[in-house]
């Protein structure tokens, strides 16, 4: 397999009239990694996921996904690029006239000419795989708990069996518990799919758990590393995100540092 | 992807080459599906060679071995079996329901009887409940008619100007195009029996009992009703009228109470502007059609109309208003759950609204005329 990132964001700027929203900023993912996006409120995180899933064009910069620029290809010529990857909005984004079912195999139907029978199949195999019992299947959006439907949605992304998953705040919203094996449901899926996943997420405890690497926002620019290293980075911004008081207790739980302060 | 089949000592061998994927799914099925098992006992599948196997392509494998299975053929693998297959064992096996999900609703007695009882009784608890909005509103309107400020005059303000000035060209459009429907036509009519001056008495009574009211309130039932009804009901869908009234807040004081008051100062003041056009416009006509000078176009215009006749169609628009929004906010409020109900409820709400100002211009028309107006 070549040796080049699945996901190489160079120099991206994006900008709002006179507010600029990133500056220059690179990014890489390699295969097979959980890469985690972190960020302050408003340091444009969500317009990062936009620009690399082609819904926002850059002012400037390249977004190379499996090597191919997206910011110079055409509707036509993304529709592969797209079938490739599968995305989990926070909201779910659910289209709430369909059930389950109906939603899992929408791509499946735009994509692919498949026998209905053999449809219903492999869109339950995905809704069983996320951990979603057979029942729910029949439901529709606004039938399922928040859970629910954060698992639903990552069975839609599963649809046409990606190897690129993207994540947006996927453990928002839920309870402890159900946020934890959340996360187990994300490295499940990871191991046993062989998949990268791009996940944006404000949780310390799931950033510890699931994380190979970690793109920090700050300053319009983006810092990276591996979830080891970058909490000793000696930017302000990311020492009080990794030292402040929360962090402490996710780092202790997850075993990463020394959990006291600063420094491993 | 291919699957290259040889012949064994005790059976066959498969072996699988290339990229299992869902986009080969159907051939893989398809020269799976090829492979004659009459007589074959054992079957090894050699996976050695196997590029990429995702869910899908896993899953047509799974079926034709499990195929294989139940005909008492033993199947062996070389080079291991393929975690994915173990990963769909694994989910099917966890979890519980049934293996497939109910398709659709769950059947209920059929039958005509059934149907239409069922419609009957949806359709009385309509009323109902809509009879139950109806006052609601107006006990709302009572209470907060005791002070100003909950009355909301800036928001009734947006309103007014949402539903009516926003409106005033198309009103006034529509008031044009109908003067020059009813002019042209009776114009030609009434010249041929040499009585040409009554096309005024035609274009002013129409227009200012009937027709100036009757269509601006069909055009603002389109934009009105539609719009009341999409506002409220992506605010249900987004929960924002379940915090309102979380927060203590009444709902129909903010959101209904406003846009009905709103939309029935707005009818009543386009409907003027629409008469005021409809009676430009037949000056206009009459000038070009009839050769018929202003001076005496106006001073026919003083005699055909009843002193009345201004204020029978003006007391109608109130009367139009509250229907109009009355049927907008109501579905508005009952839209629950998906895009598509918010898309059914808008439709019922423009329909109806339109049906109920044709069904109350009716009732005046009868009552207007027993009381010899």
């Amino acid at each position: 397999m070549a040796q080049y990132p699945v996901i190489e964001v160079s120099g991206l700027v994006n900008r709002f009239g006179s507010q600029v929203v990133h500056d220059g900023l690179d990014m890489e993912v390699w295969r097979d990694e959980v890469f985690g996006i972190v960020g302050g409120s408003g340091s444009g995180k969500s317009v990062l996921l936009r620009s690399i899933l082609g819904l926002q064009p850059p002012a400037a910069g390249t977004v190379r996904i499996e090597g191919q620029d997206i910011t110079r290809l055409s509707e036509v010529q993304l529709r592969p690029i797209k079938a490739s990857y599968g995305v989990a909005f926070q909201s779910g984004a659910l289209y709430s006239g369909l059930t389950v079912l109906q939603n899992v195999q929408l791509p499946m139907i735009e994509y692919l000419d498949l026998e209905e029978s053999l449809l219903d199949e492999l869109a339950l195999l995905k809704i069983r795989l996320v951990g979603l019992d057979a029942d729910a299947a029949g439901k529709l959006p606004a039938e399922l708990s928040g859970g629910m439907v954060k698992r639903a949605a990552i069975a839609r992304a599963l649809a046409l069996d990606p190897t690129l998953l993207f994540l947006d705040e996927p453990t928002s919203g839920l309870d402890p518990v159900s946020a934890t094996a959340f996360d187990e449901l994300v490295l499940f899926l990871q191991k046993q799919l062989k998949l990268t996943i791009v996940m944006i997420t404000h949780d310390l405890d799931s950033i510890f758990r699931t994380c190979n690497r970690v793109g920090v926002i700050v300053d319009r620019r983006m810092e990276s590393d591996t979830v080891e290293r970058i909490v000793d980075h000696p930017n302000r911004w990311i020492q009080e995100y990794f030292h402040g008081e929360r962090a402490r207790g996710a780092r202790i739980a997850a075993g990463v540092g020394d959990g006291a302060g600063h420094g491993a | 992807m291919t699957v290259d089949v040889r012949r064994t000592a005790n059976g066959l061998q498969l072996d699988l080459t290339g990229e299992w994927g869902l986009h080969e799914l159907e051939a893989a099925r398809r020269q799976l599906a090829g492979i004659d098992l009459k007589g074959v006992r054992e079957l090894a599948v050699n996976t050695q060679g196997l590029g990429a196997l995702d869910l899908s392509g896993a899953w047509a494998l799974r079926q034709f071995l499990q195929g294989a299975r139940t005909a008492g053929v033993e199947v062996s693998f070389q080079g291991g079996e393929p975690d994915q297959l173990r990963l769909i064992d694994d989910t099917l096996k966890a979890g519980s329901g049934s293996p497939l999900p109910p398709g659709g609703p769950p059947a209920g007695e059929a039958g005509l009887l059934h149907d239409i009882g069922h419609f009957a009784v949806r359709a009385a608890n309509d009323w109902i409940e809509s009879l139950a909005f109806l006052g609601r509103t107006f006990l709302t309107l009572f209470a907060s008619l005791r002070s100003l400020r909950r009355l909301r005059p800036v928001s009734v303000a947006r309103h007014v100007y949402d539903t009516g000035i926003t409106a005033v060209p198309i009103a006034a459009l529509i008031a044009f195009l109908v003067t020059v429907i009813v002019a042209y036509l009776s114009a030609h009519e009434l010249r041929g029996l040499g009585v040409d001056i009554y096309v005024v008495d035609l274009v002013t009574i129409g227009v200012l009992r009937e027709l100036g009211v009757l269509l601006t309130a069909i055009i603002t039932a389109g934009r009105s009703a539609s719009s009341y009804a999409a506002e409220l009901g992506s605010m249900q869908l987004n929960d924002e009228v379940d915090a309102l009234t979380a927060s203590g807040v009444d709902p129909f004081e903010v959101l209904i109470v406003p846009r009905v008051l709103g939309f029935m100062i707005a009818l009543p003041l386009l409907t003027i502007i629409a008469d005021l056009v409809g009676l430009a416009g037949g000056a206009l006509l009459c000038r070009v059609l009839l050769d018929m000078p202003l001076t005496q176009y106006v001073s026919r215009v003083d005699e055909s109309i009843a002193p009345t006749t201004f204020w029978v169609g003006i007391l109608k628009a109130p009367v139009f208003a509250l229907l109009i929004a009355l049927a907008g906010c109501y579905r508005g409020m009952q839209v629950r759950g998906s895009a598509r109900e918010l898309g059914h409820k808008v439709t019922v709400a423009v329909v109806q609204a339109i049906f109920l100002v044709i069904l109350a211009d009716a009732l005046f028309a009868v009552l207007f005329l027993k009381l010899d107006i």
